[in-house]
C-alpha cells in the first residue's frame, strides 16, 4: 500500500503541468477522471500489482458467474465508500478516521448483501460468506485511506472505477483459466459458451480444489513481473 | 477445522497476514497467537450477541456492522493490554496487530459460527480449532520461506509468485487429511 501511495503522490505534479493550466478546467478534469480510470486497470491493477484484497480473488474464482458477482459487489461497495467518504472527508476527524470507515464500507456492504439476497438468490448463496467478507477487503479500506479521504467526489468515483474494473478484469482471467482447467467447459449464469471436447470428459479437477488456485495465481503473478522486467529492459 | 478446514488453505481466509509475516519464524509465531486470542474473544461476544440481542429482536441482517464494530473495539482492548504488560511482545508484532481488524479469518470466524447456528460453546470450540490452524500454517509456511529465500529460483518468480506455489503445494498436502474424519 505504501508502494502505491508514492506513486500516486508523484503522479500528481504531472498533471498540474504548468502547460495544461492553459486548458480549460473542464477539460482538464475530465482528462484526469480519465487517467485515474486507466490507472487502476493498468499501471497499479489491485489483484497482481498490488496483491491486494487476494482472499475472495482465490476463494470465488471456481466458476466465472461468481467472479462477476464478485465483482459487481466490490464495484458498488467501492464507488459508494469512495463517494460518501470523499462528500464527507472534511467532517471526519482523524483519530477516528479508520473507524468511520469501516462502518460506512459495512453500511454499505449490508445493502449489497440485501439486494443480492432478494434478486439473484442462487448466486448469493454460492458466494456465502465471502460477501459480507468484502468489509475487511483490503482493497477498499486502502482507497479509502489512500485516495477518497484526500481527494474531490469526481476523482474518487474515477478512481474506485479504475480500481474496480482492474479487479474485475483479474477475477475473469483467473476464473476463466481455472473453469476452463477444471471442468473442461465455460458457462454463464448457466449458458454454456463453449465446450472442449478431450477435457470436458476428463477434467483436471485439481484446477477447481483450493490448491489450484493457489497455483494458478503464482503462475500468473509470476508472468505479471517478468512482462514488467521486460518492459522495463 | 484445524486441518481438514483449514482457515488458510481450503477456505482462503487471512491471506495477508499469511504471506505478509511469514517472512520470519518467530514473528510467525506471535501473530498466530495473537490472532488465535482475539478469535476467541471475538468469536464468544458475538455468539452472544447473535444469540441474545440479534436474533430475539429479528435484526440478523445488521450482523456484519455489529461484528465489525466488536472485533475492531477487541482489536484496541489487546492491543493497549499487550502494550501494558509485554512491550518486547509489542514491538514484535508492530503494524501487524492493528491490522488483525481487517483480518478476513476473523469476521469470517465469527460469521461462519452465525451463518451454522452454532451455540457458543460450539462457536468457541470452532474459533479455536481455526486459531490453531491458522498458526500451524502459518509456523510451517514461514519456515519454508526462511530456506527458499536462500534457494536460487528465477528472477520473476522470487518473493511471493514463489511463495504461492509453495502454498499450493501446502494446501494439496493438507487436502489429503480430508479423509480422515
Amino acid at each position: 500500500m505504501n508502494d502505491h501511495k508514492d506513486r500516486s503522490n508523484s503522479k500528481q505534479p504531472q498533471s498540474c503541468h504548468p502547460q495544461e493550466q492553459h486548458v480549460k478546467d473542464n477539460k482538464k478534469s475530465s482528462s484526469r477522471f480519465w487517467k485515474e480510470l486507466a490507472k487502476g486497470i493498468v499501471i497499479s491493477n489491485p489483484v497482481f500489482i498490488l496483491t491486494l484484497g487476494l482472499c475472495p480473488v482465490l476463494a470465488i474464482t471456481n466458476s466465472i458467474t461468481n467472479a462477476l458477482g464478485m465483482s459487481a459487489g466490490v464495484i458498488f461497495v467501492l464507488l459508494c465508500s469512495n463517494i460518501m467518504i470523499s462528500s464527507i472527508r472534511k467532517a471526519i476527524p482523524l483519530m477516528v478516521r479508520i473507524p468511520v470507515f469501516i462502518v460506512i464500507i459495512a453500511t454499505f456492504v449490508t445493502i449489497f448483501s440485501l439486494l443480492f439476497e432478494a434478486y439473484f438468490p442462487p448466486l448469493h448463496k454460492s458466494l456465502g460468506i465471502y460477501l459480507p467478507l468484502i468489509v475487511v477487503n483490503c482493497i477498499i479500506l486502502g482507497r479509502a485511506e489512500v485516495f477518497a479521504s484526500k481527494n474531490s467526489v469526481v476523482l474518487s468515483a474515477a478512481d474506485a472505477l479504475g480500481i474496480g474494473f482492474g479487479f474485475t478484469i483479474a477475477l475473469i482471467m483467473i476464473s476463466f483459466l481455472r473453469e476452463t482447467l477444471g471442468t473442461g467447459s465455460v458457462e454463464i449464469f448457466g449458458r454454456q459458451l463453449f465446450k472442449l471436447p478431450g477435457l470436458s470428459v476428463h477434467p483436471l479437477t485439481f484446477f477447481i480444489s483450493p490448491p489450484g488456485a493457489f497455483l494458478i495465481i503464482g503462475i500468473l503473478l509470476a508472468l505479471f513481473r517478468w512482462i514488467g522486467v521486460i518492459r522495463s529492459e | 477445522m484445524v486441518i481438514v478446514n483449514n482457515m488458510v488453505l481450503a477456505k482462503f481466509l487471512g491471506l495477508c497476514p499469511f504471506f505478509g509475516v511469514s517472512k520470519k519464524l518467530s514473528n510467525a509465531f506471535s501473530m498466530g497467537i495473537a490472532v488465535t486470542l482475539v478469535m476467541l474473544i471475538a468469536s464468544v461476544s458475538t455468539s452472544v450477541i447473535y444469540n441474545y440481542i440479534l436474533v430475539p429482536y429479528e435484526v440478523e441482517f445488521m450482523n456484519i456492522v455489529i461484528y465489525i464494530l466488536v472485533i475492531a473495539s477487541l482489536v484496541q482492548i489487546v492491543e493497549l493490554t499487550i502494550r501494558r504488560t509485554n512491550i518486547i511482545l509489542y514491538n514484535a508484532l508492530g503494524i501487524y496487530l492493528p491490522l488483525i481488524t481487517t483480518n478476513c479469518a476473523v469476521l469470517g470466524i465469527t460469521l461462519i459460527n452465525s451463518a451454522e447456528n452454532y451455540s457458543i460453546l460450539e462457536s468457541t470450540v470452532s474459533a479455536l480449532g481455526a486459531g490453531i490452524g491458522f498458526t500451524l500454517v502459518l509456523i510451517i509456511m514461514s519456515g519454508i520461506r526462511e530456506k527458499l529465500d536462500l534457494a536460487d529460483s528465477p528472477k520473476s518468480m522470487r518473493g511471493l509468485p514463489v511463495a504461492f506455489i509453495t502454498a499450493a503445494l501446502l494446501a494439496l498436502a493438507f487436502m489429503g487429511f480430508s479423509g480422515m474424519v
